[in-house]
């Protein structure tokens, strides 16, 4: 047996049993409530308590896009329902500050309170070392305190919201001098800080999984699972794993100077000679000669390459899903699995094209674009591959399934449109125009979000031992289907009007004026799609409790996690395991049955 | 009873999966009519940026409506139960290098004639005109909420008492050349003329040169693009065209009218 295929848990945790372990006679550690389901150290407590925390996230996420919506349609009018919570010294009025809080708190959440940990924190942990065949995480404590060490985020966050004088205004990219100069932004004192406190910790807590993730699934593979026979949700999990090493810190540094900036007057990003409502910083004794440039390169650094977290668990989910539903190997493993890598590795060098306007070199331009453009090609290839997946297949229209088909639907538009914005020329025009916001809510929610939900509808048998109602999952899903598309599709018309992001009330300009009936059409259909979600949450709960009960392996699935019982219990697997092929053995020709799990050795 | 409903479910999904790219490629030949497309051009360089934009929207609509089309067929055709196996392949390697080739060439294509477009806009400076980088028409100042725009004196300097201050408005003359200088007081603004299609951040302590050729007479929305405050979205300018006999007109009674008041 070659090295790669060598068994053995050199990084076995400590209080783990080896595989083999019959856990269900095994009693002598039985663990107390907490320590079992709040300081749990098991990898699936752990993945379901970010699942449920980045749920609640989510709709507050979601009904601040509510408020936005609001304003976008009746600008200055009385907002139903929210109104009333958000502004309450206006009468359920939205200010303009309190705009600008708005759509900064849409996106700080929306990324690093929902995407991100369902992605990696519930997904990544859950499935992990079920997929590669361990009994947990390379590190369960460490794993424990990436999810504890979330809450003083979700703290600071909703600190920040609650802070005197209003939340942060500076959007999500938090760009100085508007954040870094409390009087350019009145009243955004703490609010800035909290946010600023916020990402911190949210990072460390990123840091923490990503560490554990790829010490798990380089030491911790069980015998015979080879890099090249892993799930490519495992794969895609990685890269994003490796993604967030690399480029974290360069966001907590950053974060930390902003920080001082705002309350030590350090001036990293202040450049000399600012006169801000009518002062001068340098004279209440803030320094200057910074550049605010470089908090944008610092920023992007990070945030560019955290896209790609955002869509590359996303890609993983949907090829398992893709193959497992319609009974067919996926097409072109190792392609897929590269051109994951090629979008992670072309990821880290086109942060200049957030910057194409910013006043950065317009020769550097040139570079990124390029080097952009070029990450339409294994972005295409996962295209291609995906519809090879489906061609001559067997497919079940099941809720998941239908959920990873509209992925794939969606992202071949959001893939698309990005050729624009890479294209610098192009850009001048539509750069922080509504084509933008097309764009990546195309790839982030109706795309990656829609692989999250495919994602649940697929592992919520192997999470609570049932399965989840089919009947509501197709209603979810036309409702949901139908109704993104009314949100985010004419977007792309607004931003070649011209339409400007971050506007309160574009109305104004003689430019806009005649938008106002799309923007309420958009509106309206962002209601319904709030209001549709209704058929999830009733069909999440309820199926925990009246969901038809499943056994190992309800979808007749090939890949490691379905060998455990549903739910698994504390060490995974009750017997040893040995792996003899990839993930993707459905529809094999001589084979009893329609699949061969990666455990057994025949017909492949 | 269970056929006729997975044949329903099977009609619902296709139709739904087909419409994307129906109505996605119908309200792109309805945008215009409905008002949602660019607003009119009127710049010497805005065509070459449309052009571009249109070059890429036609590899975009071929690729989203070849793509989406094999979707909508491949889930109709094989959702349709059947007892027999899926076809057994792991994949094609001369398709993948098939697929991984030509859109390589396309997309270095599209890269390569981008280039052109945008040296054009950011990088050459008009050189001959009346206005170069040196020698500006103007200065564009962008502070918490408003543009102000100085037309230097006589010797071209930007301070002293004959310099011609402005609020909101900016004006220019027709079919020239005009390079203006771009900087803010405060926090970061954008420079955005939706007529012209140029877009250009402001940022305190930088002096971003900036140049356009305006070809229509006429008032223009001069919009901010990026956030600078709560006031952001009422940070509105105008720019006006002037024939240029009547733009030397107007800058001359400007100047007149700034030795009358002294």
């Amino acid at each position: 047996m070659s090295h790669a295929h060598a068994p053995a848990h050199p990084a076995r945790p400590l209080g783990i049993d080896p595989p083999g372990t019959v856990h269900t006679t095994h009693e002598h550690h039985e663990l107390g409530f907490v320590r079992k389901y709040v300081f749990s150290t098991d990898h699936k407590v752990i993945g379901l308590q970010f699942l449920f925390t980045g749920l609640v996230m989510l709709l507050l996420g979601g009904l601040m896009a509510m408020a936005i919506r609001w304003q976008l349609a009746y600008p200055w009018t009385e907002m139903p329902v929210l109104g009333r919570l958000l502004f309450p010294a206006t009468g359920g009025v939205t200010t303009p500050e309190g705009y600008t809080m708005l759509f900064t708190m849409h996106g700080t959440l929306m990324i690093f309170f929902v995407i991100i940990p369902l992605l990696t924190g519930t997904f990544g942990n859950y499935l992990i070392p079920l997929m590669i065949g361990a009994p947990d995480m390379a590190f369960p404590r460490l794993n424990m305190l990436g999810y504890w060490f979330w809450w003083p985020g979700i703290a600071c966050i909703l600190l920040s919201f609650g802070a005197e004088g209003g939340g942060p205004a500076a959007g999500w990219t938090s760009y100085p001098p508007l954040s870094t100069i409390e009087a350019a932004a009145p009243g955004s004192n703490w609010g800035q800080n909290w946010w600023l406190l916020s990402l911190t910790f949210v990072g460390v807590s990123s840091m923490m999984g990503a560490v554990n993730y790829v010490t798990t699934i380089v030491k911790m593979r069980a015998p015979g699972m080879t890099f090249f026979r892993l799930p490519l949700s495992i794969w895609g999990l990685m890269i994003a794993a490796l993604l967030q090493l690399f480029a974290l810190p360069v966001l907590t540094a950053a974060s930390f100077m902003q920080l001082f900036d705002r309350v030590f007057d350090a001036g990293f990003f202040t450049p000399t000679g600012t006169i801000i409502n009518n002062t001068s910083p340098e004279t209440l004794g803030n320094a200057a000669g910074g550049h605010p440039l470089l908090w944008q390169h610092l920023f992007w650094f990070y945030s560019h390459p955290a896209v790609y977290i955002l869509v590359l668990p996303a890609m993983g989910f949907v090829s398992d899903i893709l193959s497992v539903h319609a009974r067919k190997p996926i097409f072109g493993y190792k392609p897929m699995a590269y051109s994951m890598a090629g979008i992670a590795g072309l990821g880290f060098i086109v942060w200049g094209h957030h910057m194409f306007m910013s006043g950065m070199n317009p020769a550097v331009g040139l570079v990124f674009m390029t080097a952009t453009i070029m990450i339409a090609l294994p972005s295409a290839v996962k295209v291609f591959n995906w519809l090879g997946t489906l061609w001559g297949a067997r497919i079940h229209l099941t809720s998941a399934m239908l959920f990873a088909i509209a992925f794939v639907s969606m992202f071949i538009i959001g893939g698309l449109s990005g050729i624009w914005m890479a294209s610098t020329p192009v850009d001048i025009y539509i750069h922080d125009t509504y084509i933008v916001v097309a764009h990546f809510h195309y790839v982030v929610f109706a795309g990656s979000m829609m692989a999250i939900f495919a994602a649940i509808y697929h592992w919520f048998p192997k999470m609570f031992g049932r399965a989840m109602s089919e009947k509501l999952g197709v209603i979810h899903f036309v409702g949901t289907f139908i109704t993104l598309n009314g949100v985010f599709y004419m977007m792309h018309q607004l931003g070649l009007a011209g339409l400007m992001r971050r506007t309160a009330d574009p109305y104004d300009y003689a430019t806009y004026a005649h938008l106002q009936p799309i923007n309420q059409f958009i509106s309206w259909c962002a209601f319904a799609l709030l209001a549709w979600q209704v058929f999830f949450v009733v069909n999440f709960f309820g199926s925990m409790i009246w969901g038809r009960r499943v056994g190992r392996n309800p979808w007749n699935a090939c890949s490691l996690e379905w060998e455990t019982p549903s739910p698994p219990g504390h060490g995974n697997f009750d017997r040893q395991l040995a792996v003899y092929h990839g993930p993707y053995e459905y529809g094999v020709p001589d084979a009893p049955r329609d699949f061969v799990p990666q455990t057994q050795r025949a017909h492949v | 009873m269970a056929a006729l409903k997975h044949f329903l479910l099977r009609v619902v999904v296709t139709l739904l999966l087909l419409a994307v790219p129906v109505l996605g490629v119908w309200t792109f030949t309805e945008a215009d009519r409905w008002g949602l497309w660019f607003p009119p051009m009127v710049s010497s360089y805005g065509g070459s940026i449309d052009k571009l934009f249109y070059l890429i929207l036609w590899m975009v609509t071929v690729t989203f409506v070849g793509t989406e089309a094999l979707l909508v067929w491949f889930v109709f055709r094989y959702s349709k139960k059947d007892p027999t196996r899926a076809i057994f392949t792991h994949g094609n390697h001369k398709l993948e290098m098939v697929w991984t080739a030509i859109p390589a060439v396309l997309l270095v294509i599209v890269a390569i004639s981008q280039m052109e477009a945008w040296t054009t806009v950011k990088m050459n400076f008009p050189e001959d005109g009346p206005y170069t980088r040196e020698k500006p028409l103007m200065e564009v100042y962008a502070s918490q909420f408003d543009w102000r725009v100085r037309y230097p004196d006589a010797q071209g300097n930007f301070t002293g008492a004959d310099v011609i201050e402005v609020p909101y408005d900016i004006t220019v003359p027709e079919d020239t050349k005009v390079v203006l200088r771009l900087k803010s007081r405060d926090v970061l603004h954008s420079f955005f003329v939706p007529t012209f299609r140029l877009k250009q951040d402001a940022v305190p302590g930088m002096e971003i040169p900036v140049w356009f050729e305006a070809t229509e007479p006429g008032s223009y929305d001069l919009i901010c693009a990026e956030l600078c405050g709560w006031g952001h979205y009422k940070m509105a300018g105008k720019i006006h065209v002037l024939p240029k006999d009547e733009f030397d007109a107007w800058l001359a009674a400007k100047r007149a009218a700034l030795y009358a008041t002294d």
